[in-house]
């Protein structure tokens, strides 16, 4: 058996039969988020060791001078094999980063693994700082960030500034994923205007655009029945909505969806309130993925049709799923990004 | 009517549990050699497999350190700089090697452990777990660590968690090496500009054991692959009869309105239901023949290349299922002409079996123009072809060849002997001989590859002995060697030195390509030692004298064959021009090496000092001499070498590399031995009619019985003189042709009149114990039996 | 005398224990003489025939040929006698088949050491076989392999000559044909000839006749 087997296999990550990225794994130990939500900041910004699962997710609809649409994605996993543990090399805190830059017509990815405790990758929040080997984000507070990765076919190099004030999902932040009440703590900041460059195979490319960071940490936030979820952050040009799926073995669906309008004013919607609809699916790694939705929220009379910028949008990293820009048109027009799990 | 058919088909077989008991021991055998062969190989190129990929070494660039640690910052710093590298920290653990990975960032094939479940994971990174085989498990203290046999680990090799190793080694904060994932990110630093005291080995492409023991794993598998051939022959022959005497059957089962073609799949069930038991028996004997062979063949890989190689066996799945599949594919093989036949058979065609092992072949004149054939594209290949894929070619037409001519080449000797006879006995001797021979041919097929086989292989391998024996003694002239740690300490040994020993010879060596192919420079110092023990295998006149006065160079055969350069042509070194004078044979060696004088190399690479040392001086003082460096200079054992231990050392090898060769020669010989056999027992009760005359006549049965072994005697010895040449030009083939393009360099081929002369005794031997048993059974004939040959009652 | 038989017994082993075949038998042949052997199948000719030819060996009883007692040979012996007095024809499979016809006619008298060349071919010639010499046995025609042993067993000029049914598988003319050739031939070298048959016709041109019926002399 070859390493990869043996990496995939340590990897508690890994798509199990309880769902996807062992998310639906019990808790043993580990904390469990407790409602109300109450955040402490820049603290919060950091790491929480004694919670099972825990990312800084960053994505962005980019453009170049020339007007050719970009997105870039770039993600930092902690995941803890137990709740306390030991100091450098035992330490349980395994991490990784996924980076990508979609292109109309290309998809680059590239992936890091790395064991906390030895300092190879970190988050430290004041200053804010996360790492994992080379990649970085990281600024002297939250809302000015410099970013960083590179990969064997691409790297890039981005300046962020924050635009708006930190949004809350769910309730206060408290967001609740399951009707069996699984939750997670999730804020964003969808806020960010950013700039810099794309190292590509043909060349450095200057772009700009919007980015929205996620942050969201839990120890079980899926429950058993539920084997995926269609996460959409969509951005028009005087609000954005947050809207996510989690599908159920019944064929059903569990949803919530925040609405952000342009100061930061928050509308949370709970189950059923969003809606989430393929049209058609693409072939993409073998198997069949929508890349065309129709989305749904009547509270807000929007009906749109999202589309995926490249239908091969595909993250083969030890997790694979789909990740990649959108547009989006009908009631409302803009991009965004997409994020589907669990298709096997 | 299924069942009616199968059953009047099966009765066949206990009517004649001979034929049946032939068909599977004959299969059983050729499995059984073929899948013990095959263990042997292949649990040994396991265990490379798992030592490769362990160590890592050959497909990944490395990062070491001067220092020969490196510390677990620099790692960080290198990783955060964006070089994707990955810690190992290795050490001796009660003497068993221990290997620390991270298995996050090492490159994929670096670590053959298998992980049955994810919950290991936890342990394996909080507490530590060990993995290795139970052998290796066996002979570590209890660290208060978890251990957990693992097969797929290297023999020798423990492996676990780079934090568990680094506490087991006392090596905390400390890594020994970094392995280079290949594919690197596009923004890379510099390795200098982010630490220092580090340098980066390239990768070698390809593990060094793998290629060293590939010539011994070669030596196997033709023999395992020879085997079969043998053991197919015999299989051949019992299907053939089988089908000839089964004629009536068919025929009466046609007449009966049995279909033809669920006859014809009744009959391939029926073979096929054989060959899996067959080949199920022939298994379970292949793996008592593994596991016999296996502590020698591991003992000889391990001394020879210092691999090491488990010494037990597993019951590889691949394995006994590849012996079945080729027990199932030889049957087919064997039988597809004979169910060709039947399928094609008028229903009416004779239904009396047509005397089949009696009749002198029809076609022998197409098998002799077909056995032509074959032998002059083996000399053709051997003449034009290149390749290693023709050197297989030619050992396959070659041998393929010499089998299908040998009934035909059989038949001219026993008509020549006929044709001189003086005697009616001896008369009525060869003309019968020559009558039986179609019956016999198989068997004699199967002994002639077997004997060949021998010839050639252990051909092969004294000649590999003497070859090499000869090139250590050339290569290891002086009487003890040391090896300086580094520059400050060779130069205080060799001022220590000077005075004490004959003479000191400095072996200094560089890297660089010649031509475009990877070499060593050597640049020995002007001595007698070379000149005396260094044999060009082809030289310009004077060549020592004028390579020592600077004007050329000498070079290894693998360089003048890859480079193709040939005497009096020039090669670039360093950018002066050299013409080479001489081109020494250089075994095992897998890339070039060019040797110019000390002072050429001295101003060629002003930056190399010699760490190494050959010390001329009285065999009897090096003990002494060894004794007295290790307290002077502290030098470890690993850095001194005495060469008679080399020797012995190798001899030992050698001599273990023969008793597997041997084991296997001995099998061959038993199987074509139980072909002769079973032929001749086939054949006595269908003989009667030929010997029932020369009884009546005025010949006793006990002399018939005599004769019957005389002939079997003849046979074997004319097979053996065949075999003779032929084995040769398989050895010719494998030293020449096969060992060229594989590793570069021909071996000289030697010959060993005496172990020939044993084999053919050997094989008169397995022809005699083989006739014995119906030589005895013909002197007990009953007359009655014989007189009702006479009569209507048959 | 020279075939002297007195009070021979033999017995084959059967499925149900001892199966006698002859139970008695008394006889005596001159040389020169020829006697027809008659009698129903399983009557026990051809084995007192084996017997006297020193193919088999008897239970009891004597059987003198020339002058020797057969039954107190060894294995050797009895392949001398075979060799050097006795010649058999038997009804079919009489010649070796990896033998030329010419060697195989020559073959007994050779062994015997009675190898006389002009006499081999005045046979060859009588048995019209002068141009199949070389051929092998089976490429002849069944009435000339029966020649082909009639002719070799008559090449060592034996003093005796068995024949069991030496014409059993040939047609009625090729059998008349090949019998005329071993009477004369048999009469011209004097031997006497024991000859086995089911055949009226042969027995009545035997110079004696003897009918064994269930192992006894009729």
């Amino acid at each position: 058996m070859n390493a990869r087997i043996l990496l995939l296999l340590l990897w508690p990550f890994a798509v199990s039969a309880q769902g996807f990225a062992g998310l639906g794994t019990g808790t043993d130990g580990f904390s469990t988020p407790q409602q109300p939500a109450i955040f402490d900041f820049p603290a919060d910004h950091g790491p929480h060791d004694d919670y099972r699962i825990e990312w800084w997710y960053l994505t962005a609809n980019l453009t170049a001078e020339d007007g050719t649409p970009y997105g870039l994605q770039w993600t930092l996993f902690r995941s803890a094999l137990t709740p306390d543990g030991g100091e450098g090399w035992s330490s349980p805190q395994l991490w990784m980063g996924h980076a990508a830059v979609t292109t109309p017509d290309a998809h680059f990815v590239t992936e890091r693994l790395a064991r906390g405790g030895i300092g190879q990758a970190g988050v430290t929040a004041d200053p804010f700082e996360a790492w994992i080997d080379d990649w970085q984000l990281v600024g002297d507070d939250f809302d000015t960030l410099r970013m960083t990765a590179s990969g064997p076919d691409f790297a890039y190099d981005m300046g962020l500034r924050a635009q708006g004030p930190l949004v809350f999902h769910g309730d206060a932040g408290y967001s609740v994923k399951s009707a069996q009440g699984q939750a997670s703590y999730y804020y964003s900041q969808p806020f960010y205007d950013i700039e810099g460059t794309l190292t590509l195979p043909d060349g450095d490319v200057v772009v700009s655009g919007q980015a929205w960071l996620d942050r969201e940490w839990s120890s079980q936030p899926l429950s058993d029945n539920q084997t995926g979820w269609d996460w959409f952050s969509l951005s028009f040009e005087d609000a954005k909505l947050m809207g996510f799926q989690l599908r159920q073995t019944d064929g059903t669906a569990y949803t919530s969806a925040t609405w952000i309008d342009a100061d930061g004013t928050t509308t949370p919607y709970t189950d059923g309130a969003f809606s989430a609809q393929p049209l058609s699916v693409s072939s993409v790694a073998g198997r069949e993925i929508p890349t065309l939705w129709r989305v749904l929220l009547p509270d807000r009379d929007l009906d749109v049709i999202v589309q995926a910028i490249n239908d091969q949008a595909w993250m083969d990293t030890s997790i694979p799923y789909w990740e990649g820009p959108v547009t989006v048109t009908g009631t409302h027009a803009g991009v965004g990004y997409l994020e589907m799990t669990g298709y096997e | 009517m299924t069942k009616a058919g199968l059953q009047a088909l099966l009765s066949h077989w206990l009517r004649n549990p001979v034929q049946l008991f032939t068909l599977v021991v004959g299969l059983s055998l050729a499995t059984a050699l073929w899948s013990g062969v095959q263990a042997v190989n292949a649990e040994a190129r396991a265990s490379y497999d798992a030592a490769a990929e362990t160590l890592g070494e050959g497909q990944f660039a490395q990062i070491t350190a001067t220092t020969g640690t490196i510390p677990q910052a620099d790692y960080i710093k290198l990783r955060r700089a964006g070089w994707r590298v990955s810690p190992v920290v290795e050490g001796r653990l009660d003497g068993v090697r221990l290997i620390g990975i991270d298995a996050l960032t090492s490159p994929g094939g670096i670590a053959p452990v298998g992980l049955n479940e994810g919950d290991l994971t936890v342990d394996m990174i909080t507490s530590g777990i060990l993995f290795a085989t139970q052998d290796t498990l066996d002979q570590i203290e209890d660290y208060g660590v978890q251990t957990l046999p693992n097969p797929d680990v290297a023999p020798g090799v423990i492996l676990t968690d780079v934090g568990t190793a680094q506490r087991l080694l006392d090596m905390d904060g400390m890594l020994s090496r970094l392995i280079v994932a290949p594919a690197q990110p596009v923004i890379q630093p510099p390795l200098a500009d982010v630490v220092s005291g580090l340098s980066v080995r390239p990768p070698q492409g390809g593990s060094d054991v793998a290629r060293l023991t590939d010539s011994f794993h070669l030596n196997l598998t033709a023999f395992g692959l020879l085997s079969f051939a043998v053991g197919i022959f015999i299989v051949h022959g019992a299907i053939g009869l089988a089908f000839e005497q089964r004629r009536p059957v068919i025929r009466t089962l046609r007449a009966l309105g049995f279909p033809l073609g669920r006859l014809v799949g009744l009959i391939a069930v029926e073979l096929l239901v054989i060959s899996l038991i067959a080949g199920a028996i022939g298994v379970g004997l292949g793996y008592i023949v593994a596991a016999a062979l296996l502590p020698d063949v591991a003992a000889t890989i391990s001394g020879l290349y210092g691999a090491s190689v488990s010494g037990t066996l597993q019951l590889r799945p691949e394995w006994w299922l590849s012996g079945l599949l080729i027990a199932v594919g030889g049957t087919a093989m064997a039988a597809a002409a004979s169910l060709w036949q039947l399928a094609r058979m008028p229903l009416l065609a004779s239904a009396r079996p047509r005397a089949w092992a009696m009749q002198a072949g029809r076609g022998r004149l197409t098998q002799g123009a077909l056995a032509l054939g074959l032998l002059v594209t083996a000399m053709l290949l051997g003449w034009l072809g290149s390749g290693l894929a023709a050197g297989f070619g030619m050992l396959a037409a070659l041998l393929i060849g010499a089998a299908l001519a040998l009934p035909v080449v059989l038949d001219r000797v026993l008509a020549f002997g006929a044709s001189r006879a003086k005697s009616v006995m001896a008369e009525w001797f060869w003309a019968d001989t020559r009558q039986q021979l179609p019956g016999l041919s198989l068997a004699l097929m199967a002994l002639l590859l077997a004997m060949a086989a021998n010839v050639g292989v252990s051909t092969m391998v004294s000649s590999f002995r003497l070859t090499f024996t000869g090139f250590l003694d050339q290569r290891l002239a002086s009487e003890f060697y040391v090896y300086a740690d580094d520059a400050e300490q060779a130069a205080a040994l060799r001022t220590y030195l000077e005075p004490r020993v004959d003479k000191v010879l400095p072996i200094q060596s560089a890297d660089q390509g010649v031509r475009g192919l990877p070499s060593e420079i050597y640049g020995p110092t002007a001595h007698a030692t070379y000149r005396d023990n260094w044999l060009f295998l082809n030289a310009a006149p004077d060549a020592w004298a004028r390579i020592e006065a600077g004007e050329g160079a000498a070079i290894n055969e693998q360089l003048a064959r890859r480079a193709d350069i040939a005497i009096g042509d020039e090669i670039t070194l360093a950018g002066r021009q050299f013409a080479v004078l001489g081109i020494y044979g250089d075994y095992g060696n897998p890339i070039g090496q060019v040797i110019v004088t000390e002072t050429t190399f001295e101003t060629l690479f002003p930056n190399v000092s010699p760490l190494r040392f050959g010390l001329r001086m009285t065999p009897g003082d090096v003990p002494a001499l060894a004794v007295e460096l290790r307290d002077t200079f502290g030098l470890a054992e690993a850095n001194m070498v005495n060469q008679a231990g080399i020797k012995a050392f190798s001899l030992d090898v050698f001599d273990r590399t023969f008793t597997v060769t041997g084991a296997l020669n001995v099998l061959t010989l038993a199987v074509a031995g139980f072909a002769i056999l079973m032929s001749l027992l086939t054949l006595a009760t269908m003989r009667l009619p030929q010997l029932a005359p020369v009884w009546a006549q005025g010949l006793t049965r006990a002399r018939l019985g005599r004769i019957e072994i005389i002939r079997a005697v003849l046979l074997a010895l004319l097979t053996a003189a065949l075999a003779l040449p032929l084995g040769l030009a398989l050895a010719w083939t494998l030293l020449a042709v096969v060992n060229v393009e594989a590793f570069g360099w021909r071996l000289p081929m030697f010959l060993f009149p005496l172990d020939y002369a044993r084999l053919a005794v050997f094989a008169v031997v397995a022809a005699v114990l083989a006739a014995l048993w119906p030589a005895r059974k013909l002197a007990r004939t009953r007359p009655a039996d014989l007189l009702k040959v006479f009569s209507n009652e048959r | 005398m020279l075939l002297n038989v007195t009070n021979l017994y033999k017995s084959y082993a059967g499925p149900d224990g001892a199966l006698p075949i002859l139970q008695g038998i008394d006889m005596a042949l001159e040389r020169g003489e020829t006697l027809a052997l008659t009698g129903e199948s399983g009557s026990g000719k051809s084995t007192l025939l084996h017997l006297v030819g020193g193919l088999d060996q008897p239970d009891s009883g004597v059987v003198e040929v020339d002058g020797v007692d057969i039954g107190a040979l060894d294995d050797a012996g009895r392949a001398a006698v075979r060799r050097d007095k006795v010649g058999v024809v038997f009804q079919q499979f009489n010649l070796i088949p990896s033998l030329t016809v010419g060697s195989n006619i020559a073959f007994q008298a050779r062994l015997a050491g009675r190898d006389d060349t002009v006499w081999i071919k005045k046979l060859a010639a009588r048995m019209g076989l002068s141009n199949q010499m070389e051929k092998y046995p089976e490429q002849l025609s069944g009435g000339q392999q029966q020649r082909v042993a009639i002719a070799r067993t008559l090449a060592a000029k034996p003093a005796l000559v068995l024949a069991d049914e030496p014409t059993g598988n040939l047609d009625e003319a090729t059998a008349d044909t090949v019998m005329d050739l071993m009477l004369d031939l048999v009469a011209e070298t004097e031997a006497a000839l024991l000859m086995v048959t089911h055949s009226e016709r042969l027995a009545a041109r035997m110079g004696r006749r003897l009918h064994l019926r269930a192992g006894r002399v009729a």
